[in-house]
């Protein structure tokens, strides 16, 4: 009966830092390492996200980010409820953009079940989806600039914007944040009347809000020296570690899965990718504020051309929702990079495998690479330019 | 080439905020705060918080629409709806004999507000609440709302979503009009 706490004492132990340096090689005395455990109550590191640093002086000299502190066993529990079941759970994922995380885990499920979504039903995704990427990209900003010590006034102004879209999608949703509204074949319920015409209303007043928030920081000189050439992320290194959405862009990669899938309807829509030249700390920042732009010129298009019709397959049912046997996976650019669905069915009405590839998890094991050698302070901006969600994180 | 002064940007930024400051005292725009609890947002029609179930009628035990199919315990995924069958049964809105729940219980605490169960029910007995005052002293009981609290009438669902409300009163009045132009039809000498 007591053989648990035998269990524990045999456990290894976790392997201590080296925490004395060598002796410097012209013979002077080194400055002791200090570890320290920043997070998971820490109000920079964006949730309750934990890192083991080591400090020599205030240079990082290791950093490990620690995983798990939200774990919510959300795979499991996506093969043990219903394909309907697990969509007000992808909400959950990444909390601030729940429409794109429905889209991703529709798409995979519709391409399971040979689902086709109507055309209505695919502008209202995209509108919904690049409205679900402004108000992402402006909080992401916000929250950055915080960081850097710019507190308040960027993240209320980025708050204010991110309001008018949450209006927008409670009208159309229901919720705020967690909107449940994609199904397998289309969207829950149509537009309400008069919505369309709110939505261009706030797509119209968006670009005076971008200039004015521009104009706030963009070019203060203290920012600029704060960011610039910090947590620099190599083309290389970004591809080989799996980075994606604006992080890998910002590091000069053209990879942008609406342009490289075409999922959707995206083909029909004229956009640029922004890319970076430096990947550094001020090129992610700047990456954000451009993707806004280039969001409302799509948004503006399915704005003008959204047809009237149908806005669910009629193939698709809610209950007794079975698809055939087989797997799929499933993935769109959602605002933090290539968030995926990996399905097996065996023809049950649960899917037999349920695996969840979400960008901010794979974009945050890269950051000791970038924060090797920065200041402390500037580990928190680099960690805040990832733009994680710890829900999607640690799932 | 100009060369931009040396804190030019920072001024620009100045400027920006202050900008902000007077126009919050002119512009609607830039004023947005409501002080909640002396003024409201009004809701939207969509608006959802919990589930309550709806009763035609007066009474609620009679009207109730429910009848203990027991599809939404099923589809419910954090699994917070609870209900036990009734051995008697009632008529529903066409005549029909149906079962009815001697026990419905939601678990508000566990509820996450997904409206699945408003989507799956085929008898539109169970849909979505607005009410968002709801904190109590007691984490256990008061959560815990029984069949009695949920049911709501009709009337207080076509106040809060007037346009699914009526939606729903036609699509149970067409069921209704059908049913009885079947029993006239049976009743009537061939």
């Amino acid at each position: 009966m007591n053989s648990e706490p035998a269990k524990l004492e045999n456990a290894p132990l976790a392997k201590p830092y080296e925490l004395r340096p060598k002796a410097l090689a012209d013979g002077g005395q080194p400055g002791e390492l200090l570890e320290i455990s920043m997070g998971p109550q820490h109000p920079s590191t964006h949730g309750v996200f934990r890192m083991d640093v080591v400090l020599d002086g205030e240079r990082v000299v290791k950093l490990k980010p620690v995983f798990g502190y939200l774990h919510r066993n959300h795979e499991k529990i996506g093969e043990n409820t219903t394909y309907l079941g697990s969509m007000p759970y992808t909400d959950r994922l990444d909390y601030f953009c729940s429409l794109t995380s429905n889209w991703a885990y529709a798409l995979a499920v519709e391409k399971l079940a040979g689902l086709q979504a109507p055309e209505r039903a695919e502008y209202i995704r995209v509108i919904t989806a690049e409205l679900t990427r402004l108000q992402n990209h402006i909080s992401l900003v916000g929250f950055l600039l915080q960081d850097m010590g710019a507190s308040g006034t960027p993240l209320m102004y980025a708050f204010r914007e991110r309001e008018k879209i949450l209006d927008l999608f409670e009208s159309l949703t229901g919720a705020r944040m967690m909107c449940n509204y994609m199904r397998f074949g289309g969207c829950r319920c149509d537009l309400p009347p008069g919505w369309l015409d709110q939505a261009r209303q706030v797509v119209g007043e968006f670009p005076r809000f971008l200039d004015e928030f521009e104009a706030l920081l963009s070019g203060n000189e203290i920012l600029l020296s704060r960011t610039q050439g910090v947590g620099v992320l190599p083309p290389e290194l970004a591809v080989n570690a799996g980075i994606t959405g604006p992080m890998l862009r910002a590091s000069g990669v053209n990879y942008d899965i609406r342009k490289v899938d075409k999922y959707g309807i995206y083909d029909r829509f004229g956009f640029r990718v922004p890319l970076g030249d430096h990947g550094d700390v001020y090129d992610r920042y700047m990456m954000r504020v451009l993707e806004m732009r280039e969001s409302l010129k799509i948004l503006e298009a399915a704005l003008r051309d959204i047809p009237d019709g149908p806005i669910m397959d009629p193939k698709s049912k809610l209950r007794g929702f079975r698809p055939r046997a087989g797997e799929v996976y499933g993935r769109i650019e959602s605002p933090k990079g290539e968030l995926g669905f990996y399905l097996i069915s065996d023809g049950s009405p649960k899917p037999c495998r349920y695996r969840v590839r979400p960008p901010s998890f794979i974009n945050l094991t890269i950051l000791e690479d970038m924060c090797l050698g920065h200041y402390v302070a500037d580990a928190v901006i680099i960690l805040g330019s990832v733009d994680i969600v710890m829900g999607e994180v640690d799932r | 080439m100009s060369v931009p002064l040396p804190g030019q940007g920072i001024v620009k930024g100045l400027v920006e905020t202050a900008r902000n400051f007077v126009g919050s005292y002119v512009e609607k725009d830039r004023l947005v705060t409501v002080q909640y609890p002396e003024e409201r947002v009004p809701q939207a029609e969509a608006a959802r918080n919990f589930p309550f179930l709806v009763y035609d009628g007066d009474d609620w035990q009679k009207g109730l629409r429910c009848v203990a199919c027991q599809i939404c315990e099923k589809e419910c995924p954090p699994q917070c709806i609870y209900i036990v069958k009734d051995t008697a049964r009632k008529p529903d809105h066409t005549g029909k004999l149906q079962f009815q729940p001697r026990l419905f219980e939601i678990d508000t605490s566990v509820c996450m507000s997904c409206q699945v169960c408003v989507e799956v029910c085929p008898f539109d007995a169970i849909k979505m609440d607005v009410e968002y005052e709801l904190s109590t002293s007691d984490r256990f009981n008061s959560l815990l709302l029984r069949k009695a609290q949920l049911a709501k009438p009709n009337q207080y669902f076509h106040k809060i979503h007037p346009a699914e409300a009526a939606e729903v009163d036609a699509r149970l009045g067409a069921d209704k009009a059908k049913a009885e132009a079947k029993a006239a039809a049976a009743t009537r000498p061939a």
